[in-house]
């Protein structure tokens, strides 16, 4: 007998590699901007400072990283004032790194409301990169009172170019390439919980060797370690476009860009085959 | 077009046990070259019942049923016979193994209350964000925002963090955001009615308003009262598949009779003990009327002998022996312990008969018997127990049918006589 009714949902065993119900992410679009309000709303409740935090945290890395690594190490940072060079490099980072850190642990922070009810799991780590987007924009604003600050007070010469355009797809690269690894690795920890212990020491490897708080040419003859790393070119394209300093790498921009959309599609399958059978293995 | 809004087709679910694999790497080794030559690994015990190997199983074994729109069906069912499974796979919270679930309509799923309260967030907040988590858009619950405040009894706290409630506010205010969800199809956990009476009372009436609107209710429970108020069909479970499909009453009695089974003779499967320490047994339970004929039905106010046939395979000091009857909701209604008629005594080993005549006048219904055997040395240890064995019925008719239990429903499970004294007043 042919079925031919219509159903509103068919519940079946784990199949496709990639099965992202867009429409059900639609629908529950207010879901995702509520838990992007309880992340905001929950992070700074009994604080005394609340969200002044998103300014306090990367000037205080800045004040720390010009002390340790401009003042003692004495870095060279292009040419670039210092606490220009190293907030930019900061709030990118920071941007990338919260995006990864705070999706990584979707499944296990979440195991309790993921065992009770349905909804598409993908809503927590898409709100969780609209969260950290708003910060970035906070620090962002942050990052061109220093601009102008340096401009108009210091009179300091700073060229800023057509490259700015570029910045808003720089952010959304930084942005899809945290997410991807982010869910990528939510879904292995489901399994091995041995990878969230090692995440937290495989990004400060990491920030090391992307141009964070030294500028790309620094390594030299090694310069193929600052090639294969797709974060280079973004950070060092954002410095270019907002800074004047490094270079502007067009290729570079490129590679991160297909980088983070592999990145991301693995990240997908991986997800979309954990989040229906997790509930068993946690 | 047909009226089905649930077709469950072919459902099952397989879980492995233990860590990741089974328990270890040579154990895993093992079965798989067993599982090459052909055969089953050599390491499990002869007599093992493999449905109950602890490093898998199949929780639901091809389970197959439909619901009509507006039917109120149970989900019945033991500890582990798979209804907490089936639960999860129509939440869509685990997918199957095998086979499809189709359905028509929304389904929300209850199977706890308060999913995703956040302790910061303050009561309004809550609301909506659990709104939404139960798949409520933002203006579904705007419109609904003020009865759902009203329903909870806490509009003076709404702005309050949640963390502040005391455990009674927090409860309704979760259950008031959830009785106020409108699909099409409701699924419900009976962990969900816990709690005081009232708040039982309360889901309980939420829910029959829900089916009493045109909407499916799914209600899985082993509280059989509930089923009985509640459905208009059951499904009872039993080691993953479904044994029975049909009213509601006589759902309830086939959920009865998976009790521990006794064969004519009474006498007592090897496996029937929850707890034992080997050296004693249960090997026969017998229910006799006074005309000394083996039964399993009573009827009211009649009184009957118990007996009980008990091996001892060592010799045992000061030995208590209890016998207790319970209903199916695993209460107990009646107990009686040898130690309390007369003292402990040594017992030899060997096989001993024994007999309790009782008259506990109990009401109409269905009952069971718990049988245990302890040692009271110099620590107590209990040698024997076995739990909701044997089945008997009390009829509502006395023996010679002059008298009938005078309601259709028993309160309670034993009479106890009272003195009633009756005067017109002046």
């Amino acid at each position: 007998m042919r079925d031919n009714e219509h159903w509103d949902l068919v519940i079946k065993p784990k199949s496709n590699w990639l099965d992202i119900n867009f429409a059900d992410l639609w629908r529950y679009r207010d879901l995702i901007l509520l838990f992007v309000r309880r992340d905001f709303v929950a992070q700074y409740k009994q604080t005394i400072l609340g969200p002044v935090w998103h300014i306090i945290q990367p000037l205080f890395t800045t004040f720390l990283y010009a002390v340790v690594f401009g003042e003692i190490a004495n870095l060279k940072t292009d040419g670039s004032p210092r606490p220009l060079f190293y907030l930019s490099g900061i709030i990118m980072w920071n941007f990338f790194s919260g995006c990864l850190l705070n999706t990584a642990n979707t499944f296990i922070a979440n195991a309790g409301i993921f065992g009770k009810i349905y909804f598409p799991r993908l809503v927590i780590p898409i709100s969780t990169v609209i969260s950290n987007s708003i910060r970035f924009g906070i620090q962002f604003f942050l990052l061109i009172d220093f601009l102008l600050f340096y401009i108009f007070v210091r009179d300091i010469h700073i060229s800023i170019t057509y490259y700015v355009l570029y910045v808003p797809i720089l952010i959304i690269i930084m942005g899809v390439m945290g997410l991807g690894f982010g869910i990528m690795i939510s879904s292995l920890t489901t399994k091995y919980r041995d990878i969230a212990l090692f995440l937290g020491f495989a990004l400060q490897l990491l920030m090391y060797l992307t141009p964070v708080i030294y500028p790309a040419s620094l390594w030299g003859k090694y310069q193929w370690v600052m090639d294969i790393n797709p974060m280079t070119p973004i950070i060092e394209s954002f410095r270019h476009a907002m800074l004047g300093s490094g270079h502007f790498d067009m290729t570079g921009i490129i590679y991160s860009g297909i980088f983070s959309i592999v990145v991301f599609l693995i990240g997908a399958i991986l997800f979309t085959r954990t989040e229906k059978t997790f509930m068993d293995t946690v | 077009m047909s009226n089905t809004v649930i077709k469950v087709d072919n459902i099952s679910k397989y879980y492995r046990l233990g860590v990741v694999n089974t328990g270890t790497l040579k154990d895993d080794l093992r079965l798989r070259m067993a599982k090459m030559r052909g055969k089953e690994a050599d390491f499990y015990k002869i007599g093992e019942d493999r449905s109950t190997d602890s490093d898998f199983m199949w929780a639901l074994n091809d389970v197959s049923f439909e619901v009509k729109q507006g039917e109120v069906l149970g989900i019945v069912g033991k500890n582990g016979a798979g209804k907490s499974t089936l639960l999860k796979i129509l939440s869509r919270v685990t997918a199957p193994t095998s086979g499809n679930i189709k359905v028509k309509g929304r389904i929300a799923s209850l199977l706890e209350v308060g999913t995703g309260f956040h302790p910061e967030l303050t009561g309004r907040e809550n609301i909506f964000l659990n709104g939404a988590i139960l798949g409520m858009s933002k203006q579904e619950i705007k419109s609904k925002f003020d009865e759902i405040v009203d329903f909870s009894g806490v509009e003076r706290y709404i702005d309050t963090p949640v963390k502040r409630y005391s455990s009674g506010m927090y409860v309704r205010l979760a259950f008031a955001v959830a009785a106020h969800l409108e699909p099409e199809i409701l699924i419900v956990d009976e962990v969900l009615a816990v709690g005081d009476a009232e708040f039982q009372a309360k889901c309980l009436g939420k829910m029959k308003d829900v089916s009493g609107q045109g909407r499916t209710v799914l209600f899985v429970s082993h509280s059989m009262a509930a089923v009985k108020k509640l459905c208009t069909r059951a499904i009872v479970l039993k080691k993953g598949k479904i044994t029975l499909d049909s009213d509601v009453i006589s759902g309830i009695e086939d959920y009865l009779n998976t009790g521990v089974g006794v064969s004519d003779e009474g006498i007592i499967p090897d496996n029937a003990s929850s707890y034992t320490t080997g050296d004693a047994k249960f090997k026969s339970i017998v229910v006799k009327n006074k005309k000394n004929e083996s039964t399993n039905t009573l009827y009211y106010e009649q009184a009957f002998t118990v007996e009980l046939e008990l091996e001892l395979f060592r010799d045992v000091e000061k030995a208590i022996i209890d016998f207790s009857i319970g209903n199916f909701e695993n209460r107990f209604s009646y107990t009686s312990t040898f130690e309390i008629s007369k003292n402990p005594i040594d017992l030899k080993k060997g096989t001993y008969t024994l007999s309790i005549d009782i008259d506990p006048k109990l009401l109409p219904g269905n009952y069971n018997f718990y049988l245990g055997v302890h040692e009271m040395s110099k620590v107590s240890i209990t040698l024997d127990m076995v739990e909701r064995i044997k089945i008997i019925t009390v009829l509502p008719i006395t023996e010679n049918n002059n008298i009938r239990y005078p309601l259709d429903v028993s309160l309670g499970n034993i009479r106890i006589d009272g003195n009633w004294k009756i005067n017109k007043q002046l």
